[in-house]
């Protein structure tokens, strides 16, 4: 079924009787030519482009819980490509170039919002660093504007310019950053999977993978089973354990993030903002609740919750930064699983098990990254070799040291990223 | 209208507030709620998504309807429950979310176009054409949507956060709180009694019964008389715990000042707690549950208990004509305390066959309310009965689907309410959160005398824990009727019945969601948005889930719920980030010659948590690189001062002090003499620069380490790091100094003679030759003195014990401008090092090695140390690896920029070809132009090399040849001299 | 979140700093071998359920501490000085 305005109205005026689902529940079958386990935004996007680029139809997604219910459906959905380093770099621009055609491709409202990044730096080396990032936006074809103080003010007047711990030197602009809407996200990946024949299996958890001679041959799960010529691992947090079920230790530690969103309120913030010296970002939704988030809360966890230690330094983010969100009402705060990296950049790549891939290792980037991985590890499943924009994601390269991409310095500790 | 000879309230003090500009008078202990119903005003707000007129639901914190905004100008704050704000002189109240007015909101108009908008519908739609998302369709939604808006004025109130302590918190001060506390105050239990509302007692202020035969609020009055005798228990009024966390931390929120009109100065208007309680005793009652039937949304139509507590706390009725409408004896009160205080009831309407009611009223068993007619205010009601359908004239309707037990708390650690059909309800599961027991109804015991019974014995079994004996509680006298229920959620019939009264969703939309296979209780929360409204679904979400279990043909339990995290309720952000507007959201390190500086007009910046002087401006000096440039002079040609306290200084002892540095450093510290300094480079683990720095032997087993100022933090723990968990068997201890010393660089040809006028017993080259270090004097006072540069300069740094940093300061500066010096700031001091090549953060900013910055050759070969091995692998350095250089522009444009890429002469500025980046620049007095320091791609094999410098985002395009980093007195002479 | 630490009892939180896996009380040999260090310095078990890991109470004693705890449920089994552990183990 197409979706479209007209559709609306005329199911509007004929009772909303004639609405399908919007995907179908599969059983599992016995066996398919690729599996993806885990029917979050990377999984269910790897299906669609599986699907859509390779013409691979026969393919499920085994999903242990809801689809959507991980990552995709609790961050601050913030969608942007100012990254800095090679390898990231092509890859998000890659990704964004995407999310700009989603809606078209998908047929599906995901509300992708370009309202415009701003990271706001707070010295003259947060400033040089921030322009290394401007510039190398550029070179890579994207788009980024430096803001004088003044700049800045012109766009967020509503910041503390005047009597503030970290005073605004300036801000990043990426017009072509923004927002969307997470679950919508995944859904209209699941909708266009689902429609090109992909099988996505709910309550289906993963329990072992069957390898026979270095080579994949299938999954067993709690309902039943399931063998397959290749599979992906597309899991996040979660990595580690199935990981561990192929014989690998991997580079990562899985930590808690939160994120809070308040009552709604009348627009007041139109960007996203970033603020430099607090690790805190925001915007506001548009339903109106402000919703923002800060740094993991340090410690390795599985509990997608958090403390309060983290979430109350967050809010005094807020109130140095903008003081005027003052009386707007935390509604609810939650916590998701991040598959930390020691370079703080993921993982697209073969295994040493013949027909066993992963894509892990978002850390707490996985929103935005959702299209790009989903084509490039669906390129590299299908074809067998890296997609250039995802090429550098290899990981190897920990331990031979080549190509790693730590933008934020902090080296191989897998919570300072 | 206002009850003759009910209600709690304090009827000798009437106080006047406005709501949308008109007039009111209530009294002392109303709320905004109470004071409007008992002026007849029932339409108090708009929903989110229609605009459908609304009234109050609740008499309490989950009020989904009656939302307002309180106060005016910067301290106005949207969003507030009416069932909450207490009135006050002075109040002022506005309705929200209304355009242009509450009575008339031509809003509404989306309820004239529902069909259009049910769940989801914006998914489906506003795709085309692809730029009008941002430009129209999203701007237009963003506007409709929203409830109340911020003032958009920076917070002009004090908020506060506080830490408490203690043996038992007790969460909600009903009858089972109450005998809770009062068991383990008895006991000898330290004791926090918190409770939401003003005043302490539950239900039993909202009720008519009797406990030990006197009036419920009456007992609870004496018992929280009791409590606030005793030495060892806190009553916390006006206080929500928003959420449990681990250990026992509980996050509560006790609002101070809210019903004040005017505070004493300073005072906050909310204080932030975060409590740690050894156990917790969890009280938090029951909130009731409407039913589902088409317009039960008109104001007029509330719970029954709300209607109670409007009547027996408030003294209000909120009709004249009041129906009653219900699926358990619970509402029959309802109807009997109506009755008593002479209100006249139209109907009682209950959908139970088998019921004993009696009162003068008509009562219709086995039957349904399943419309309602009216605009703006309830008219009617429609019910259906087993002879056929009537109409009944009311003005109110109380409506009761069953208790919802307050299980929030328990779900805030991931876990799960259990569902008992016999009350047909989710209990807490215990051991949901280590430590807290639940008691009364919020654990499915409704009876008055069950809660007391309940509270007594979980308090005995808490003191029991704590190894305190339990005292002897007499459990009072109370009513103990049976709780008789048969589940009802949802009446049939055509029409919207709604659910989530503020987001608008219907009985349809949830149905609606079901067909489009969001079958999942968390896909139906995320695609009708229900439970996501301000109330998080308190009123709702077990109606919506009994829907959508009937529509998906599974059970309620089968049906699962969603998750209740934190806060309970919601929490002002200026609350929780309490203290921290303005300069309060970190520490501020001044340096001890801060005061010095600001005298002499420096404008001070931010290095870290530290303040430093950025350039010391002089009279007639229109820009910051003139002074600059005076300052660089200073030092080049006669001395400067700058106070260089905020590196970190650690100093190391023991035995094995200098294992510890051999391991920490790449190179050898073990073969350094006493009374000399070298330079040291530290590497992380995973081979990466860490920290730079010297380190001076001050004796055998005493050493001074000095980091950067931004570093200092992180040296220090991984020295603890290395000493403690890789080689405990060390004997060496470290500490940080960095506060107890004031240390000033003296640099410049004249150092020498600056420093000998205030030593008191002056050096030459050989007693103080390049590199020594030794404890001295300085105009009396015992200090350290290193000759050590930063600048290449003849230079030294002169610590003194930091109470006489500031004198020192003044008094060296003073002497350096008799030489033709003075004091240099941040300005110079990067010029002065970029001039000699030395790095700073700017370069080893996380992701160079000893390789980049070529200084690969200082990793001794001669023994582990932290990095070695991993510094050593092939992508570490490998050849083509950006590395250290230095450039000067050669072409027209001689300006450079830090942040700008480098390329090929010849090559266009994309991604593809980027050779590298510049990471610091500065004009240099000494060569006359701009100059840089960055990393190219095989950089010191590209010496000579010309190359193009382009910074995008400042247009400059540069062409820049490529040379050694060092760009004045390579061989270092000057320093030595 | 609270943590014992062995020196000053009961403390919040945000008084420790926290590292990661206690695998890193094991530094390899020099010539361990590139998969010893790859393991030491990058992979991690990543347990969901019990682990051990290391934090300091740095706003504190400056203890470096062993941590036995549940990455699920945040129980704390144990807390230990890193030194006496690295002591018993080295």
């Amino acid at each position: 079924m197409r979706f479209s305005g007209l559709r609306v109205l005329r199911e509007g005026l004929t009772g909303n009787k004639g609405w399908a689902p919007h995907w179908r529940d599969a059983e599992p079958k016995a066996e398919y030519d690729a599996i993806i386990i885990g029917g979050g935004g990377h999984g269910l996007s790897t299906a669609y482009y599986l699907a859509k680029e390779h013409g691979l139809t026969n393919i499920a997604v085994l999903e242990k819980g809801y689809l959507g219910g991980g990552n995709v459906g609790r961050n601050t959905t913030i969608v942007r490509a100012n990254y800095f380093l090679q390898g990231n770099s092509e890859f998000y621009s890659h990704s964004l170039k995407l999310w700009e055609g989603l809606e078209e491709d998908l047929n599906y409202n995901v509300m992708h919002s370009q309202r415009g990044l701003i990271n706001l730096f707070h010295s003259d080396g947060q400033r040089d660093a921030f322009a290394r990032r401007g510039n190398a936006m550029i070179n890579q074809g994207d788009d980024a504007v430096l803001l004088d103080r003044d700049g800045v003010r012109k766009h967020l007047p509503y910041l503390d310019f005047d009597n503030v711990r970290f005073p605004i030197y300036g801000g990043l602009l990426h017009p072509r950053g923004g927002t969307a809407r997470h679950d919508a996200v995944a859904w209209g990946y699941a909708r266009g999977a689902s429609d090109r024949g992909v099988d996505l299996v709910q309550q289906c958890e993963v329990t072992g993978i069957d390898i026979e001679n270095g080579q994949v041959r299938g999954v067993q799960t709690t309902r039943g089973a399931i063998r397959a010529k290749k599979v992906g691992i597309v899991v996040a947090g979660r990595s580690g354990q199935v990981a561990a079920m192929a014989g690998m230790r991997l580079p990562i530690e899985s930590h808690v993030l939160q994120a809070f969103v308040t009552e709604g309120l009348k627009p007041c913030i139109d960007h996203v903002v970033s603020f430099g010296m607090g690790h805190f970002y925001i915007s506001q939704s548009d339903k109106g609740g402000l919703v923002f988030g800060g740094d993991l809360d340090f410690y390795a966890s599985y509990a997608s919750r958090g403390n309060l230690p983290m979430a109350e330094h967050v809010m005094e983010a807020g109130m140095t930064l903008m003081p005027m969100i003052g009386k707007a009402k935390v509604l609810r705060s939650w916590g998701g699983i991040m598959d930390m990296t020691p370079d703080g950049s993921p993982i697209i790549d073969k295994t040493d098990t013949k027909g066993l891939f992963i894509d892990c290792g978002w850390c707490y980037g996985g929103f935005k990254a959702v299209p790009g991985s989903g084509f490039s590890f669906a390129h590299l499943m299908a074809t067998g070799n890296h997609h250039a924009p995802a090429a550098k994601y290899r990981l190897d390269r920990f331990r031979n040291g080549v190509g790693l991409m730590d933008e934020e310095g902090t080296g191989s500790q897998h919570n300072l990223h | 209208m206002r009850i003759k000879g009910k209600g709690l309230i304090d009827r000798s003090n009437t106080v006047s507030f406005s709501f949308d500009g008109r007039s009111y008078d209530g009294f002392e202990g109303d709320t905004v709620a109470s004071a409007l119903l008992a002026n007849d005003v029932t339409l108090m707000g708009r929903s989110f998504k229609y605009h459908r007129p609304r009234g109050v639901l609740t008499a309490g914190s989950e009020e989904p309807n009656a939302l307002v905004t309180v106060g005016s100008g910067a301290a106005s704050e949207p969003n507030v429950r009416a069932t909450m704000q207490e009135v006050y002189e002075g109040l002022r109240v506005r309705s929200q979310n209304a355009w242009p007015s509450l009575d008339f909101d031509l809003m509404a108009v989306n309820n004239l176009v529902s069909p259009f908008l049910g769940a989801g519908f914006y998914y489906k739609t506003f795709m085309w054409p692809r730029k009008f998302w941002e430009r129209f369709y999203e701007p237009v939604i963003r506007r409709a949507a929203g409830l109340g808006g911020l003032s958009g004025a920076h917070n002009p109130d004090t908020y506060e956060r506080a830490f408490a302590f203690c043996d038992v918190l007790v969460i909600g001060a009903g009858p089972a709180g109450l005998m809770a506390a009062l068991t383990a105050a008895r006991g000898g239990a330290d004791v926090i009694l918190a409770d939401e509302d003003a005043l302490m007692g539950g239900r039993l202020n909202a009720e008519t019964y009797l406990i030990a035969g006197k009036p419920g609020h009456v007992w609870a009055a004496e018992a929280v008389a009791e409590l606030a005798g005793m030495d060892n228990v806190r009553l916390m009024s006006r206080t929500t715990v928003t959420g449990a966390y681990d250990q026992g931390t509980f996050g509560a929120l006790e609002r101070v000042g809210q019903h004040h009109g005017v505070r004493s100065k300073g005072a906050p208007l909310e204080c932030f707690w975060r409590i740690v309680a050894k156990h917790s005793i969890l009280t938090a009652g029951a909130l009731e549950r409407p039913i589902a039937f088409q317009n039960n949304d008109r104001p007029g139509i509330m719970t029954a208990g709300a209607v109670r507590a409007y009547l027996n706390r408030w003294g209000v009725s909120p009709g004249k004509a009041l129906t009653i409408f219900g699926n358990n004896d619970d509402a029959h009160r309802t109807a009997r305390d109506l009755a008593d205080a002479g209100v006249r009831i139209a109907a009682v309407v209950d959908s139970r066959t088998d019921v004993d009611v009696k009162g003068d009223f008509p009562v219709y068993r086995g039957a349904q309310v399943f419309n309602t007619g009216g605009g703006k205010e309830l008219e009617s009601i429609s019910i259906r009965t087993i002879s056929g359908v009537e109409k009944i004239q009311t003005d109110c309707l109380a409506m009761s689907g069953g208790w919802n037990p307050t299980v929030h708390l328990t779900c805030h650690m991931n876990g799960r309410p259990t569902w008992r059909p016999d009350i047909q309800a989710f209990v807490p599961t215990a051991g949901a959160i280590p430590g807290m027991v639940a008691a009364g109804a919020c654990n499915g015991t409704f009876s008055t005398r069950g809660c007391l019974a309940e509270g007594a014995d979980v308090a005995g079994k808490v003191l029991g824990t704590l190894g305190k004996k339990v005292p002897d509680v007499a459990l009072p006298q109370a009513e103990d009727a049976p709780y008789r229920m048969e589940p009802l959620w949802a009446v049939a019939g055509k029409g919207r019945a709604w659910l989530d009264f503020q987001n608008d969703v219907s009985v349809k939309d949830v149905a609606q969601a079901a067909v489009e296979n969001f079958r999942s209780v968390e896909h139906m929360k995320r695609y009708t948005t229900q439970g996501m409204a301000t109330d998080q679904g308190k009123n709702s979400n077990v109606g919506a889930l009994a829907v959508l279990a009937d529509a998906t043909g599974r059970g309620i339990p089968e049906t699962g719920t969603t998750t209740f995290r934190p806060p309970y309720s919601p929490v002002t952000i200026a609350a929780m980030g309490a203290g921290a507007q303005g300069k309060g959201f970190a520490p501020q390190r001044f340096t001890t010659s801060h005061s010095a500086s600001v005298e002499a007009g420096a404008p001070m910046i931010e290095a870290g948590l530290w303040y430093r002087p950025s350039y010391f401006p002089k009279a007639g000096e229109k820009t910051w690189r003139q002074s600059c440039d005076r300052e660089v002079g200073y030092v080049r040609k006669a001395v400067g001062v700058c106070d260089v306290s905020t590196l970190g200084k650690i100093d190391i002892q023991g035995p094995d002090a200098a294992a510890l540095l051999d391991f920490v450093y790449t190179n050898m510290f073990s073969t350094l003499k006493v009374g000399r300094v070298r330079y040291g480079l530290m590497l992380r683990e995973d081979g990466t620069v860490m920290d730079d720095g010297t380190c001076a032997r001050l004796g055998d087993h005493h050493f001074v380490m000095t980091t950067t100022t931004a570093a200092a933090g992180t040296v220090m723990k991984h020295l603890e790091f290395v000493a403690q968990c890789l080689h405990p068997e060390w004997c060496v201890a470290m500490t940080s100094v960095t506060e107890q010393w004031a240390q000033f660089a003296v640099a410049g040809p004249k150092s020498r003679e600056l420093l000998n006028g205030v030593l008191d017993a002056p050096i030459d080259n050989d007693s103080w030759p390049f590199m020594a270090c030794g404890d001295t004097s300085v105009l009396g006072v015992k200090g350290r003195l290193f000759r050590i540069s930063f600048s290449g300069e003849h230079a030294y740094e002169i610590a003194v014990p930091a109470r006489y940093g500031e004198s020192l300061f003044r008094e060296l500066v003073a002497r350096a401008q008799g030489l033709g010096g003075g004091a240099y700031g941040m300005e110079a001091l990067n010029v002065l090092r970029i001039e000699k090549g030395f790095i700073t953060h700017a370069e080893i900013h996380g992701r160079t090695t000893a390789f980049d910055v070529g200084m690969a050759g200082m990793i001794s070969a001669k023994k582990d140390c932290v990095g070695k091995v991993m510094a050593a692998r092939p992508g570490l350095v490998s050849a083509d690896r950006e590395r250290l250089v230095g450039m000067k522009p050669v072409g027209a444009v001689k300006m450079l920029s830090a942040g700008a890429h480098i390329f090929g002469k010849d090559a266009e500025a994309v991604r593809e070809n980027d050779q590298g980046y510049v990471t610091s620049v500065c004009f240099s007095p000494e060569v006359g132009t701009y100059i840089g320091l960055g990393f190219v791609k095989n950089g010191p094999e590209r010496y000579g090399e010309v190359m193009r410098v382009v910074d995008h985002l400042r247009a400059l395009d540069v062409e820049v040849e490529i040379c050694p980093p060092v760009f004045f007195d390579p061989e270092g002479g000057r320093a030595r001299g | 979140m609270r943590l014992d630490c062995p020196i000053c009892g009961s403390r919040d939180r945000r008084e420790f700093y926290y590292q990661g896996d206690a695998v890193m009380l094991a530094r390899p040999a020099v010539d361990a071998g590139e998969a010893a260090w790859d393991g030491y310095v990058h992979l991690r078990d990543n347990p969901a359920g019990q682990t051990r890991d290391l934090w300091q109470h740095e706003a504190g004693c400056g203890a470096w501490l062993v941590v036995t705890r549940d990455t699920v449920t945040h129980a704390v089994f144990s807390v230990q000085l890193a030194s006496d552990v690295k002591g018993t183990t080295a």
